[in-house]
């Protein structure tokens, strides 16, 4: 993936439009003596972009409320500006600058301006890096009309949303976990495009549905196979984005199957899925075979140690049971 | 003592000064009626008392410099050039305002004058202003930023920040607090530990300058010394200008926590229009004839600005649910 986000703003950044890239230590070494460019970012994505880009790649100290205010009136000029975020846990400093000022700026301004803004943000547990650095908070901006939420599941997606990202005209937050460093997939040469709100569908299906986004997508291949094997064909439909949510792709794959599992990284009480099971209800109620199931977290906070993290998120073997109740159900 | 020479250096353009200070004047007490009136709606924070500071200023500012202004920011608009006819129907919700009606009182914008706009938020506009000179340093252009704010906003981190980055990344951008002595409803040294602002910029290697922001011509003296020395490279600068506000902190605000006294004193002290006028007659500058010309010039402007404004049509729901988002 890193290879990929890297190629997708270089490719970018060489168009003779102005790109500016901000963020932590997306440098790094700067000011000192030593190496100047030793890190591009916290996984190294846009190392060796300082060399190339010079000023259109700045370093900030830590001040996000600070420099997220700067991008502000940036792109109120008429640049177009990346931000990187280490974890979207540290967004909090920032928050009124995000709620306040860039989100209604196209509305306050009459549609006067565009918000050429894409901020990267890293998401979820992965690293054991602790409850603070380990959030999944894409929920708190969903509130936030405005901007467009994107949290990704696989390199493809994710080359052809970021080149979309980049020529949309509204401010955008790509969130992407951070376990997603160590998948691979295949991907297109050059350039092409996902558009928003365009909800994937991973594999189809006719006697289950789940819905589910992120890095937990890559979880659910085990469970197809297993249910393969025993005859049961699980469709998987990935959101992809969640402002603004296409729920015409959900409501066809209700309508045709009728069983409908929602998946979630977060606890049970105001996410995504809730929001899904909501609408479901309101809209194709009466398609539903059997009660909709929902898998999602405990109330708790991330555990540190290494095996124990992995007890925090939910498992394969969860998810399996879940499908088979609601089989049982239905038959 | 400001040098009687001042006056024959500006005499050309102390016709324009009072004009504009008029204008700012008379569009505010027309804001005042109306919302008395309930024809605006919403918050009403207003200027008068404190046209000083920024006329002051802007005389050494072109048309591509920026501003970045707090919510009470009609002054500023007015001094930048931003059409008037244009900031009424913003402020009245009308089609054909800056921001096509849907920014209202609090956010009147025209990047064309390099307005960056009043703001709802307090302090926000410590961040913008840093943001659009980067562009200004990045396009490899010469233009100033400066940034208007309350007394309230120098306790915020994020003002402190701001004088950070603008000295370590080599803005050219200028501070000016403008100190009523009131944060919002309360009284700064109840809350505010520094006596004057200026200590705050100490750290940074600012230069700090107390002004009394009621006289204009102490207000071009000093801020035309303090300027000329920034622009030959030496340093940055922040202005904490001593002044008053006439209305409290809103329309509608009735001002009871003010000693009994207080708002007799100023309009007699400490009117900066007023004091104006009586040194530019004093000085022969003017004549009384040539004040009433210009005073009635001013009133007859902004009865037709507000004619033509309000028989402009209102916003309709199409309008008002679009530009939320560029692509949908």
């Amino acid at each position: 993936m890193k290879q990929v986000v890297n190629e997708v703003f270089d490719q970018v950044m060489k168009v003779d439009l102005i790109v500016i890239c901000m963020g932590e230590d997306i440098v790094g070494g700067i000011g000192g003596q030593g190496e100047m460019d030793v890190w591009g970012g916290v996984f190294g994505v846009i190392k060796g972009f300082y060399g190339k880009y010079g000023d259109c790649v700045i370093d900030v100290l830590l001040l996000e409320s600070v420099y997220v205010g700067v991008v502000i009136g940036v792109v109120v000029c008429g640049m177009w500006f990346v931000v990187e975020f280490m974890f979207i846990d540290f967004m909090g400093v920032c928050f009124d600058q995000i709620f306040n000022q860039v989100v209604k700026f196209c509305y306050m301004f009459g549609g006067n301006v565009e918000m050429l803004v894409v901020i990267w943000v890293m998401v979820g547990v992965g690293f054991c890096v602790v409850v603070q650095y380990s959030q999944m908070l894409i929920l708190l901006f969903m509130y936030i009309l405005g901007l467009k939420v994107v949290c990704l599941s696989n390199v493809y997606d994710i080359k052809g949303f970021l080149f979309q990202f980049i020529c949309d005209n509204d401010f955008v937050i790509f969130c992407e976990y951070k376990n997603l460093y160590v998948y691979e997939c295949e991907v297109l040469e050059g350039f092409y495009i996902i558009f928003f709100g365009e909800v994937s569908i991973f594999c189809d299906g006719k006697d289950c549905m789940i819905v589910i986004y992120g890095l937990m997508v890559y979880c659910l291949f085990e469970v197809v196979s297993k249910f393969v094997k025993e005859g049961i064909e699980v469709e998987i439909v990935d959101l992809c984005m969640f402002l603004l949510l296409d729920m015409d792709i959900v409501f066809d794959s209700v309508i045709k199957i009728g069983c409908l599992v929602c998946v979630d990284e977060v606890s049970l009480c105001c996410n995504i899925v809730m929001d899904i099971f909501v609408q479901v209800v309101m809209y194709v109620f009466g398609v539903l075979k059997v009660q909709i199931e929902m898998v999602v977290l405990l109330y708790v906070l991330v555990f540190f140690l290494l095996m124990l993290e992995d007890f925090y998120i939910f498992s394969v073997d969860q998810i399996v049971n879940v499908v088979c109740k609601m089989m049982k159900g239905v038959w | 003592m400001v040098d009687n020479n001042l006056f024959f250096m500006l005499c050309d353009e102390l016709f324009v000064v009072y004009r504009k200070m008029c204008i700012i004047c008379e569009f505010e007490e027309w804001l005042y009626i109306d919302f008395g009136c309930g024809d605006i709606l919403g918050f009403v924070y207003f200027y008068v008392g404190e046209e000083v500071m920024v006329i002051g200023i802007m005389f050494y500012l072109g048309d591509g410099d920026w501003i970045v202004s707090m919510y009470c920011g009609y002054g500023y608009c007015i001094v930048k050039g931003v059409d008037v006819i244009g900031m009424m129907k913003e402020i009245y919700g009308k089609k054909g305002g800056f921001c096509n009606g849907k920014g209202g009182l609090m956010y009147i914008v025209d990047l064309s004058k390099g307005m960056m706009g009043v703001n709802g938020i307090f302090g926000v506009g410590v961040f913008l202003i840093c943001g659009v000179v980067l562009v200004v340093k990045f396009c490899g252009k010469g233009e100033v930023g400066i940034i208007f704010i309350g007394d309230g906003v120098c306790n915020q981190g994020i003002f402190l920040e701001s004088m950070n980055l603008v000295v370590v990344w080599n803005f050219f951008v200028i501070f000016v607090v403008e100190n009523n002595g009131y944060v919002e409803v309360i009284l700064c040294d109840y809350g505010i530990v520094v006596e004057s602002f200026v200590d705050c910029v100490v750290g940074f290697g600012m230069f700090g300058v107390s002004i009394d922001g009621i006289d204009l011509f102490v207000v071009y003296e000093v801020v035309g010394e303090m300027i000329k020395c920034v622009w030959q490279g030496g340093g940055f600068v922040l202005f904490e200008c001593k002044m008053v506000c006439f209305y409290g902190y809103f329309e509608g605000d009735v001002q009871i926590y003010w000693v009994l006294g207080e708002f007799d004193d100023i309009c007699e002290n400490y009117d900066c229009i007023k004091i104006f006028m009586v040194q530019l007659i004093k000085f022969g500058v003017v004549s009384v004839d040539e004040i009433v010309v210009i005073d009635w010039e001013v009133i007859e402007l902004i009865e037709m600005v507000v004619k033509e404004v309000k028989v402009v049509l209102q916003l309709i729901f199409v309008d008002l649910i679009s530009d939320v988002y560029v692509n949908y």
